[in-house]
């Protein structure tokens, strides 16, 4: 039964010509769909994020020369001070995002996935796949400490004072 | 079928005379007013009372609600242990979370420094705020659990073959759309669970460097970062993250899940109904089997002999239904079904009100970028994803998931022989084959687990190693490879797709259950192993 219905007249193939504008047309609706689509995409992310300055101020030199570790818990990162002067190591664990804490001696831990780090932020252990990082510390023009929260820099660096 | 439906309360021809003199426009007008509500009812179900046969299938048939059923139901798919139930459930829970989701809308504030106060307005404040909240989060949590069985049923009875293949994959979708729904479900509140939930999620959205990284390419093919900015609207966790993935919680997911849960239901009836075994379809027909009248009785009832129901199924191809028997071992499903489905309602309901009553949802503290909890734990069904990530970032995030959920979608493609459709574990032998590979893949698993917590994994050996080499080898990944191999094993020795694909179900059954129970019991503080949680230092 389906047989005869696909011979008769109906059923049959439709002509090249006509296959042709009908694919033109099939083909014209799906490219703007497309491009409609991906226009609207282009929305969710702006040209520019809002963020608020990465350098901040964390207080007047001398404060963080007086003991050999400070921490500062609203910037996520601790300073230290050894014979060489200054650096500062970020909490921030690089595994997925979460703030190690500081066991001293024993290095740092992450609480979520498990991370170790030795003291001078090298993972020994877990997931993490890179060191913790040290960040760029510099003196502005008042006298105060201040760290760029996203400028990386090697771990032997060190603010002269 | 439809057209003399109503031969019970047929009114006179309108305007035609009732006792020979002809009726005033006021007279009709008046007689029509006083015949409003039954006309009105008239009009709204069309179909006198189910008491045959033909007017219950009418019921179900003429209702917008209820045509998405057939008119009747094969009498296997009545049985509880056909189906458990399971797909109504959820879809039970899935309504419950709609009805209990908007009044929360009311209440709740997207906005970081508002969103955790309207949470606790919500618990102390508004009139029945708490209960509907607890019911949201506990129905949330059920729906999870209902939708991971309902699969395991639907693999397990084979119902993924033949006509339903691409059901299998609409399935998988909707599994996936429910932990995004409750993944941002549970970051609305702005505590500390969704505070780090949101910062960890994001970092797994960025975990793709782990591979550029290593390649070198990340400078210009930043997939990773791309994906974080996309969720976040920012480079860190804040408030436009926030607003997204309310969005995404209130409106995106839900509407792109009711819209596959119609084509869900609607490919169930094109797919041939519930699965059941092939033998059911040719079994002699039995007893009573309509709302009153035999089976035979029924078949010879001339309003029930097939007619042009099936005048389309000439010129389209696939299966023909059997003519002859398609209503033998059928039972109206008018009432019998509905009965069965307002029973798992009030069930769903019942359990869902207790647990709101007795049980508050979690609130932690308000969130605190400075300091995660220790340990910070995921709800119950990411925990074995969390154990995963502890061991890669990019792996346990993306690539296992990805793998599983793909592979998963792949097996009605991959095997197709469908003689055991319907059967339980594909019968004796496939029950042997199920409880095999679930006591290999709990020693395996175990034993990995052991030996991860008492040698560490490749870092602690080697200290220089690569990360590529961590994340391409790590206790995931091997767990991942064993199971492939004992599925093609278990494929090669039975000579049957059926076996495998059984194997390889349960070998991601089975590990998903035990790394579950294991990040949730074992793992403590900086995520290290405990016996218990009494074994937890105090500070």
């Amino acid at each position: 039964m389906s047989n005869d219905l696909q011979q008769s007249e109906r059923f049959q193939a439709p002509k090249e010509r006509r296959d042709f504008l009908g694919l033109a047309a099939l083909w014209s609706a799906a490219v703007a769909l497309g491009v409609a689509t991906l226009g609207a995409m282009r929305l969710p992310m702006p040209s520019v994020f809002p963020e608020s300055n990465s350098r901040v101020k964390l207080g007047p030199l001398p404060s963080f020369l007086a003991s050999s570790m400070t921490p500062i818990p609203e910037h996520r990162l601790w300073i230290y001070a050894d014979k060489a002067g200054l650096y500062a190591i970020s909490a921030i664990c690089t595994h997925l995002g979460c703030i190690v804490t500081n066991g001293g001696e024993k290095g740092f831990h992450c609480p979520c996935h498990g991370s170790r780090f030795d003291v001078q932020g090298q993972v020994t252990q877990g997931p993490a796949p890179k060191p913790l990082m040290y960040l760029q510390l510099r003196v502005s023009p008042d006298g105060q400490l201040v760290v760029d929260k996203q400028a990386e820099v090697g771990a032997d660096v060190r603010l002269k004072v | 079928m439809v057209t003399d439906t109503k031969e019970s309360r047929q009114e006179p021809e309108q305007g035609a005379p009732a006792n020979g003199q002809p009726q005033s426009a006021i007279q009709r007008y008046l007689k029509n007013l006083r015949s409003v509500p039954r006309s009105f009812r008239d009009s709204l179900i069309r179909h006198g009372r189910p008491t045959s046969d033909r007017a219950a299938s009418q019921a179900v048939f003429t209702n917008f609600f209820l045509h998405i059923m057939p008119t009747r139901i094969h009498r296997y798919s009545m049985r509880i242990r056909a189906t458990w139930g399971l797909g109504i459930i959820t879809l039970v829970l899935f309504l419950l979370l709609t009805a209990t989701g908007i009044p929360l809308m009311i209440y709740y504030k997207p906005s970081i420094d508002q969103a955790y106060d309207s949470m606790k307005e919500i618990h102390y404040i508004v009139p029945t705020g708490r209960f509907v909240r607890n019911i949201h989060r506990w129905g949330a949590h059920a729906m999870v659990a209902m939708v991971m069985l309902h699969m395991a049923r639907a693999f397990y009875t084979a119902a993924y073959k033949g006509a339903r293949q691409f059901n299998w994959v609409v399935g998988m979708l909707l599994f996936v759309l429910t932990l995004a729904l409750s993944f941002t479900g549970y970051l609305l509140p702005w505590d500390q669970l969704a505070f780090w939930a949101v910062t960890i999620g994001s970092e797994i959205a960025q975990s793709p460097r782990e591979l550029t990284d290593a390649l070198g390419i990340t400078d210009w093919c930043d997939i990773g970062g791309f994906q974080k900015r996309l969720l976040l609207g920012a480079n860190q966790v804040g408030q436009e993250a926030l607003i997204r993935f309310y969005l995404l919680h209130v409106m995106v997911l839900p509407l792109m899940t009711a819209v596959l849960l119609g084509v869900h239901f609607w490919r169930i009836r094109k797919d041939g109904g519930l699965t059941r075994p092939a033998y059911t379809d040719a079994l002699p027909a039995t007893g009573s089997s309509g709302a009153n009248g035999s089976a035979n009785a029924l078949e010879s009832s001339p309003a029930m002999r097939p007619s042009r129901t099936y005048g389309l199924m000439a010129v389209v191809r696939g299966k023909t239904p059997a003519v002859d028997r398609a209503m033998a071992n059928t039972v109206p499903t008018y009432p019998g079904a509905l009965y069965a489905i307002a029973a798992l309602t009030m069930l769903t309901l019942a359990a869902m009100l207790a647990l709101g009553y007795y049980y508050d949802a979690p609130l932690k503290e308000m969130a605190n970028p400075a300091v995660p909890e220790n340990p910070a734990k995921a709800p119950w069904y990411f925990l074995g994803l969390q154990e995963l990530v502890s061991y890669s970032a990019f792996m346990g995030g993306v690539g296992i998931p990805a793998i599983v959920v793909l592979g998963l979608m792949c097996v009605p493609y991959l095997d197709r022989d469908e003689e055991d459709v319907g059967i339980w574990f594909g019968g004796s032998l496939g029950k042997w084959i199920c409880l095999l590979t679930a006591i290999v893949t709990a020693v395996v698993v175990i034993g990995m687990l052991i030996f991860t917590v008492q040698y560490g994994w490749l870092r602690s050996w080697f200290p220089g190693i690569p990360q590529i080499v961590i994340t391409l080898v790590n206790p995931g990944t091997v767990l991942l490879v064993v199971f492939m191999a004992w599925s093609l094993g278990i494929t090669k020795a039975t000579n049957s797709t059926r076996m495998g694909a059984l194997a390889v179900f349960t070998c991601f059954l089975i590990a998903f259950v035990i790394l579950t129970y294991f990040a949730t019991v074992h793992r403590g503080p900086n995520w290290d192993f405990y016996w218990s949680q009494d074994q937890w230092p105090t500070h």
